[in-house]
């Protein structure tokens, strides 16, 4: 278990003041004009270093994300976006980031901004966020008056910092899709290349990072990239915010060391499953766009990038969605099949169609009224899906049911059965078995 | 995706900004460069659906397409896109149910049968004009699953007794706490926290540390570098070392008698001037050097440099292994610029 002194969010429960003062007094702020100072190799050099994977949901390398922005600043300025548009289903770490920690995460844009040698950054707080929203402005309040940031400020970078926010829609978590709202459009991810640190936000550089990933910034700084590379197994280093959702005893978020396993996990923050571990079925380990993992693999397994991906399945988002031996996985996933349905943004027609076809077909397995085939067709059409969209959302709608077919096939048979007999019989028919 | 279309009559024929309104609308239109004021069209779509009672009428959509001097169509689209626009009209208090999978594995299914039974169909208001609701995506609140965002707010850990009784309060006009409905705070675990109880944390000491670790080291050593602190080593142990990613690439001893001689690297297909650099900073200078790379080498050189797979795929070592060898032809015939 993770000791408290090695916590980086440490009023994420909100048990203590978000204020300026007390987020002081918790050591943010601290040092920031020293890191500014040594400027943007040093500060790509030292996340590096530390093994900072991003925080969203693909494990992409902080550190080597920064530099891919140009190394001058031309005629166009650079810009950070910070991706606060959390809405995966099971995740709500950037949050707690948002509500009580906010100066970590203000911190953190400006740093972050001093390594890609931007002098502006957007913050995309998703619609529904009202509170996080108003805290977060709060805050940014707060830094200007203390002339921790803004032009001619303190730390010695100009730096603005704006507060922006969608109006309830999934896909303006992928990175394109957030510029594309950012500028006043609908949310319909771009194609790439160009990637963003070429033509992003305005057509300007721009680099997106998720809350999490910029928030644990300055406390790598301040307290070496060693202390966090030290933590979790090669390739999946640092702490990381886990949100446990469904059933387990005590749902909760909680920073924990990567590479934990789930079942220290659970025991020690959420008092077990409900039910005991016996009667654990299956985890959705990383969101709800990962696939789902049965509970004989799960339970000693490492939570982090490698050991869930050797799993088929991934870290993401590290939302744990838990369900035990009294859920109906079918219907669960048919729920999500909807959720996607509904966030599909249209534009291309494998997801815009596909999405909409799964649903309805998994609808039906609910119902078991469906036939042993059409199993194998909906598995060739999450396929078909996959793969062929400008953005992930196709992925990330197939990849579920892809789970689901894959450890619990025999549900959806036994279901198909169990609907078709008493039919049968009614009819007076015999229908093969299949 | 979602169809959405307006309702054209409930909206009539005028929409106004409140006055006190406008002092919002210009602190978010400051956000954005001059010449990209579009951007505040979610924003101001907001501020008017505020101030249309909580729902957006053509009217209001046209007035913020004014304001921006966008055409209409392009804030239809957005209005249409973004489920949070509301495009018929909802009661004061307009209920959002989370029904997405995690809200759904916690009972959100009872928490639907609640509002159907208190208020009735989705969408459909009562008559006091009070109260509505719909289902929605998820809210982004899943460790307080099953939840409900009214209005503004968020109400957690709901069982059906609890929604049906803020229901109840909201009907008759009476206060609503937001927040979990069930004994604990935010986010943390159910009957109170087992961690953050530490308090050194909070009492300052962590603004104790007077300077950074891994500071860039001078360009001329001094001595003894004056108020470096030791880096915090990593006070986790049990599990497996992590690699060191900081390790350098064991420099060429300096016994060897060849070391003093510089090859020219960029002659390998792949390696530029920077590469090259790099490559003798880590104290490669020959071809012999890279051809004696083991796999382990590779993948931990791979590393440092920011590759991934580049150096298998661009066949370093055998390029060394020829340069070294001194069969420049025979390299520049396999390898040369324009073969890989």
């Amino acid at each position: 278990m993770l000791q408290d002194k090695d916590r980086i969010f440490t009023n994420l429960y909100g048990l203590h003041s978000p204020d300026l003062e007390a987020a002081k007094k918790r050591g943010a702020w601290h040092l920031t004009k020293e890191m500014l100072d040594l400027g943007p190799d040093w500060l790509c050099d030292q996340i590096k270093a530390s093994g900072l994977r991003g925080r969203g949901g693909a494990g992409f390398p902080t550190g080597l994300k920064w530099t891919f922005m140009p190394k001058e600043v031309r005629d166009r300025p650079h810009y950070l976006v910070v991706n606060a548009d959390e809405s995966e289903p099971g995740t709500c770490k950037d949050r707690e980031i948002m509500r009580h920690d906010p100066h970590l995460l203000i911190e953190g844009c400006m740093v972050a901004s001093r390594a890609m040698r931007a002098h502006k950054c957007y913050v995309y707080i998703r619609g529904e966020y009202i509170a996080e929203r108003h805290a977060l402005e709060k805050a940014v309040k707060e830094a200007y008056e203390a002339r921790l940031i803004g032009q001619n400020n303190l730390n010695g970078w100009d730096f603005d910092l704006y507060v922006h926010h969608g109006a309830g829609a999934y896909i303006c978590g992928e990175e394109t899709a957030l510029l594309e709202s950012l500028e006043g459009k609908k949310g319909q991810p771009r194609l790439k290349p160009p990637f963003p640190a070429n033509a992003g936000l305005y057509g300007c550089p721009t680099t997106v990072n998720n809350v999490e990933s910029i928030a644990v910034v300055p406390t790598i700084l301040r307290r070496g990239a060693q202390w966090f590379a030290g933590f979790g197994r090669p390739n999946n280093s640092g702490t990381k915010l886990f949100c446990i959702s469904g059933h387990v005893n005590k749902p909760c978020n909680v920073e924990e060391e990567m590479s934990i396993t789930f079942r220290e996990l659970i025991e020690t923050h959420c008092g077990g499953i409900r039910g005991g571990w016996d009667n654990l079925k299956a985890v959705i380990p990383g969101g709800s766009s990962v696939p789902m993992v049965p509970a004989e693999q799960i339970m000693d397994a490492y939570m982090d990038f490698d050991t869930l991906r050797d799993l088929k399945s991934g870290l993401g988002t590290a939302a744990i969605i838990v369900m035990d031996k009294q859920t109906d996985l079918i219907k669960a996933i048919a729920r999500l099949a909807y959720f996607y349905k509904h966030e599909s943004c249209g534009q291309c027609t494998p997801c815009r169609e596909g999405t909409g076809w799964m649903w309805r077909v998994m609808e039906r397995m609910v119902r078991g009224e469906a036939t042993h085939d059409e199993i194998d067709t909906l598995l060739d059409v999450t396929k078909q899906v996959e793969g062929h969209t400008i953005c992930a959302l196709g992925d990330a709608a197939a990849w579920p049911i892809q789970g689901l077919i894959r450890h619990f096939r025999h549900e959806i048979e036994e279901r198909i059965n169990r609907y078709r007999q008493p039919r049968a019989l009614v009819q007076g028919a015999v229908i093969a078995a299949e | 995706m979602a169809l959405r279309r307006f309702d054209l009559e409930a909206g009539g024929d005028s929409f106004a900004f409140k006055s006190e309104t406008e002092e919002k609308i210009a602190f978010w239109r400051g956000k954005y460069p001059a010449d990209k004021q579009r951007s505040a069209v979610i924003p101001l779509l907001w501020l008017a659906q505020k101030d249309n009672n909580g729902w957006l009428s053509e009217p209001a959509m046209r007035e913020v397409a004014n304001r921006l001097e966008m055409p209409y169509i392009r804030v239809y689209e957005v209005a249409t896109f973004y489920t949070m626009f509301r495009l018929q009209p909802v009661g004061k208090f307009h209920v959002q149910l989370c029904g997405t999978t995690p809200c759904q594995l916690r009972g959100a299914e009872s928490l639907k049968d609640v509002c159907t039974k208190e208020i009735g169909k989705a969408m459909y208001v009562t008559d006091d004009k009070r109260l509505s609701w719909e289902e929605v995506e998820c809210l982004g609140a899943c460790v307080n699953a099953p939840m409900v965002q009214i209005n503004d707010d968020f109400f957690e850990d709901l069982t059906p007794e609890s929604l049906s009784a803020i229901l109840g309060r909201l009907r008759h006009g009476a206060d609503v706490t937001p927040g979990p409905q069930i004994d604990r705070v935010n986010s943390a675990p159910e009957g109170g926290t087992t961690v953050l109880t530490d308090a050194s944390l909070f009492d300052g000491s962590r603004t104790k540390v007077s300077a950074l670790p891994n500071l860039p080291k001078p360009p001329e050593p001094t001595p003894e570098a004056t108020g470096r602190p030791d880096a915090q080593g990593p006070t986790n142990v049990h599990r497996e070392e992590p690699a060191k990613v900081n390790d350098k690439v064991e420099p060429v001893k300096a016994d060897d008698a060849r070391a003093s001689t510089f090859d020219d690297l960029k002659r390998i297909n792949g390696v530029g001037p920077k590469y090259e650099q790099m490559l003798n900073d880590m104290g490669v200078t020959q071809y012999a050097h890279i051809a004696a790379w083991s796999q382990e080498k590779v993948d931990e050189v791979e590393k440092l440099l920011g590759f991934n797979d580049r150096i298998d795929r661009e066949k370093w070592v055998a390029q060394a292994r020829l340069l070294a060898d001194g069969k420049f032809d025979e390299h520049d015939r396999d390898y040369g610029r324009g073969k890989n």
